[in-house]
């Protein structure tokens, strides 16, 4: 393998793994930040007990989004310094603002809400974790922004000489089509996780201790079911309308997605397929008429272009060449990305039913505790496969090439050796996390404590200390979350 | 000024920011294992940075994100020239991160004692590195006509990038146990002190050693004078040190770490990369920079923004003023 091709695995490896813990912060902060609310406006016990022990699930996962962006952050510049120089000037303005407006935000008030507990007033300490939950969001929108720039690049010229692209207008980018379809998308896909998180913990807690904190988990099972359900409506909402803005900008993703290699009208939406899929034979598959049309374009018997005429046509604007990406890949992750969140919503709809009116779920159930929070994960990762493979061989679409932005001076060993250190840190790291995550778990609701004292010894650990016990309150207190 | 000006002094901001906050919780780190004798006194040392660390290491994360926004050649030259120390530097940052996360959330003493290792070597390691990267930038590196680094690894590890990592690092120790002496109490507080007092001799003697080398290679009299300035602050902070103004002697400290890393970017400008082949090849502010739109919008996003982000961090600071107390914990 050369340095081109290395450093592809290395991003797709690297990216996807911070995007394991990224929609689990986007939406389990929120979640938090709501219970915590909820614990302010009603004082109920159960709310804060809940917020505590969300809380640290979702410390535990930030921790690792943390120091995994930074990765992100240095790598184009160390194996896409090519790239750099080509997009910088448009590219970095939407990266400088992230870290400026929404990373200063997240690890600052974050700070101040693990510490701050027994610091500051409790309204004060309920809007450090609103802020944190801006910060995310900003974040979301500002990389989205960038990303999406680069499937359809909007408000630049392009300078010959210097043989870059240049920034003419921000506002453009700030409000490319793309982004304003993809911002909700991935939003909403986070919310699946975080629901299906949420409602996957309770469920094991309901059936596997039954009778202990009852209340607390029925309200955390049916919160989160609620939240997958409501965000997977959202999601194949913006779904559709993704579908069509990328038409629009990038038919010949739209045409790899559905492997159709000849353009239809009316044309039909493939479920599965089985067969050939450099498209010579079809063997078997199954097919909703006139469903692709209205996905593509909003008519049921709108044409769709085939990959065929696509690269003809692309052959004619940008030269010899092939500008097909590898079609069974977005093939199958289209299909997977839809099936498996559509499987989760299903599963958070069951739940929502069997424990209907106060009934308790049955033994069984608890089969779903695992798959129902991994399935919109995996819904996730394919779909920015799907999103990221289906522009290839661009990596600004029709700007720049994936080939012509590796870096020129970076050697084939020194990615590989960056690429095996970071597999083999990332792979240890996973193993850490899920194994605190599941002991985090397991050991259930801490007591609040409220007035008495904190003791750290109990089950729970030594988060386990009350809450803002007003003026007075001294250094002797052990910290919430602390270290 | 032109706008390539003010962007080069507001790079040279960021990593003054980050170098100065992030510095004595490096220092800090570094000495978890040496002033803390047990559990209870670590966990104190690590409460002394706990709320704050991850919060200055985004001064790092913007600092490069600016650095790509501004001035794109730098950042790709720097990004892809110095491309092993980089990733060891982020190796370490990234254990470093999950070792202060990961530390408390169990409740044994084996676990902890092993996050603590990984504290202090992920806090060594980049204070060292940082120093060899920024020695190097000011010295120049081996680049060609198209700013591509030609050099090998072994060229980036020359006795006086050597030297810079030696200073950074003992700088940062004693910054971080400046910084402990001031947030901690009795005893802790005593040997931080102590601690202060002997490392700083030694940082302000590789301070000088370093920034008179650095003078002698590239530099002016501007950069002279910020220099001599950098050693007299790190004088006084040991001074105050003695005294028992821990306050003051904090403030000396940032203020050496400020005044130095500002005299190797005054040396360098306008250069953001020496190249050492050929001066033609030496990448300036002018040809790095984004243009200048970009640095308009730039400018106007971070002058709203980057006070507000100091006045929030500030307020953090003095929300967590209290000193820190060894608390006896049962851990198991
Ligand atoms: C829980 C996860 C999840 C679920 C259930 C869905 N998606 Fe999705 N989808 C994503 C998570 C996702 C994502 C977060 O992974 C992507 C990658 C890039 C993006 O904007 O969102 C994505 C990308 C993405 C794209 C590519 C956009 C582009 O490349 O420009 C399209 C067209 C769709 N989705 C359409 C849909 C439709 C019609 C769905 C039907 C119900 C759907 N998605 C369900
Ligand atoms: C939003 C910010 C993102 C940006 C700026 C970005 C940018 C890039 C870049 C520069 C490459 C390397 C060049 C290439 O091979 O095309 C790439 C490839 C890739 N990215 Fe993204 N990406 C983003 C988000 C994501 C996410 C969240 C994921 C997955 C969870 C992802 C998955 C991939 C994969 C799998 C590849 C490899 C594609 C291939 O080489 O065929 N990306 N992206
Ligand atoms: C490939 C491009 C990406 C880059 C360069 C990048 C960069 C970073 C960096 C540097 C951090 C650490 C911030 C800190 O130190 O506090 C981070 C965290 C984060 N990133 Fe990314 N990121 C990328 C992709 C994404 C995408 C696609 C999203 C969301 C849609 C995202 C959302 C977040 C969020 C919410 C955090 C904070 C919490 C967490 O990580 O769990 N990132 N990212």
């Amino acid at each position: 393998m050369d340095t081109l091709d290395l450093a592809r695995w290395q991003f797709a490896i690297t990216t996807v793994y911070h995007f394991f813990f990224v929609p689990v912060t986007i939406s389990l902060v929120a979640i938090t930040a709501g219970l915590q609310t909820a614990w302010y406006r009603t004082g109920k016990d159960k709310y804060l007990r809940l917020t505590k022990f969300y809380g640290k699930l979702f410390l535990i996962n930030i921790a690792m989004g943390v120091v995994t962006g930074l990765v992100q952050e240095f790598q184009f510049g160390m194996n896409w310094s090519a790239y750099s120089r080509f997009v910088g000037d448009v590219f970095g303005a939407p990266l400088a603002l992230e870290g400026l407006l929404a990373f200063f935000l997240e690890s600052t008030f974050i700070g101040l809400w693990i510490f701050g507990w027994d610091r500051l007033p409790k309204k004060v300490h309920l809007a450090c974790i609103w802020m944190v939950v801006l910060g995310t969001q900003l974040s979301a929108y500002f990389i989205l922004a960038a990303n999406s720039w680069m499937q359809n690049p909007v408000g630049f010229g392009y300078d010959a000489e210097r043989g870059r692209a240049e920034l003419t207008d921000i506002w453009a980018v700030l409000t490319n089509k793309v982004v304003l379809v993809t911002f909700p998308h991935t939003i909403f896909a986070a919310f699946m996780v975080g629901g299906a998180f949420v409602a996957g913990v309770a469920v094991w807690h309901l059936i596997r201790r039954p009778g202990v904190d009852t209340g607390a988990f029925r309200t955390a099972l049916r919160l989160g079911a609620v939240i997958v359900i409501v965000a997977g409506a959202g999601v194949a909402l913006s779904g559709d309308q993704q579908g069509k803005v990328m038409t629009e900008v990038q038919p010949m993703k739209m045409a790899a997605a559905e492997a159709l290699y000849e353009t239809e009208k009316p044309a039909s939406f493939s479920v599965f397929t089985v067969g050939t899929l450099d498209g010579s034979r079809e063997i078997f598959s199954v097919k909703v008429p006139y469903l692709l049309s209205f996905l593509a374009t909003g008519h049921f018997d709108g044409e769709v272009q085939g990959i065929n005429s696509l690269q003809q046509a692309y052959e004619q604007l940008y030269g010899p060449g092939s500008y097909k990406p590898n079609i069974p890949l977005t093939y199958w992750t289209f299909r997977l990305m839809i099936g498996v969140g559509m499987a989760a919503a299903g599963l958070a709809a069951l739940l929502l039913w069997v424990t209907r009116r106060g009934r308790s779920p049955h033994r069984l159930l608890i089969w779903l505790a695992l798959p129902l929070p991994l399935l919109p994960m995996a819904a996730n990762v394919f779909g920015w496969i799907f999103t990221e493979t289906g522009r290839q061989p661009w990596l600004v679409f029709g700007l720049l090439p994936t080939a012509a932005g590796v870096s020129p001076g970076t050697t084939a060993g020194e990615v590989l050796t960056s690429l095996i250190g970071f597999t083999l840190l990332y792979g240890v790291l996973a193993v850490v996390e899920v194994k605190l995550m599941f002991k985090s778990i397991r050991a259930g609701l801490a007591g609040t404590g409220a007035g008495a004292p904190g003791d750290p010894s109990r089950p729970g650990g030594d988060d386990a200390d009350g809450p803002a016990d007003g003026p007075g309150a001294d250094e002797a207190k052990p910290l919430s979350f602390a270290y | 000024m032109e706008l390539t000006t003010v962007w080069f002094v507001l790079i040279a901001f960021l990593w003054v920011g980050y170098f100065v906050l992030e510095g004595f919780d490096f220092g800090v780190g570094i000495l978890l294992r040496v002033l803390g004798r047990d559990e209870p006194e670590r966990r104190a040392l690590v409460t002394t940075i706990g709320p704050v660390w991850d919060g200055n290491e985004v001064w790092l994360v913007v600092a490069a994100g600016a650095t790509f926004a501004a001035f794109p050649e730098w950042y790709a030259t720097l990004f892809s020239g110095f491309y092993l120390p980089l990733f060891a530097i982020l190796v370490a940052l990234i254990l470093r991160g999950v070792a202060l996360e990961y530390r408390g959330k169990r409740d044994d003493l084996p676990w902890r004692s092993r996050m603590d290792t990984l504290i202090a070597v992920g806090s060594l390691l980049p204070a060292v590195l940082w120093g060899i990267t920024f020695a190097n930038l000011v010295r120049g590196v081996p680049l060609d006509s198209s700013y591509e680094y030609v050099g090998s690894l072994g060229d980036l590890f020359s006795p006086f990038a050597l030297l810079g990592g030696l200073t950074f690092t003992a700088v940062f120790v004693a910054h971080g146990a400046i910084f402990l002496a001031l947030r901690t109490t009795d005893d802790l507080r005593e040997r931080a002190n102590r601690r202060a007092a002997t490392t700083g001799v030694v940082a302000a003697i590789l301070a000088g050693l370093f920034l008179a080398w650095t003078q002698q290679l590239r530099g002016d009299r501007w950069s002279l004078i910020v220099a001599g300035l950098a050693v007299l602050a790190l004088l006084g902070g040991v001074a105050a040190n003695r005294a028992r103004r821990e306050g003051w002697a904090f403030a000396g400290t940032a203020l050496a770490i400020a005044l130095a890393v500002t005299s190797l970017f005054v040396a360098m400008f306008p250069a953001v990369m020496p190249s050492t082949l050929d001066p033609s090849s030496t990448l300036t502010t002018a040809a790095a920079a984004s243009t200048p739109y970009t640095l308009k919008i730039l400018t106007v996003i971070a002058a709203i923004f980057t006070p507000l982000v100091m006045l929030y961090q500030g307020w953090t600071y003095w929300v967590f003023r209290k000193r820190v107390t060894v608390e006896p914990v049962a851990v198991s």
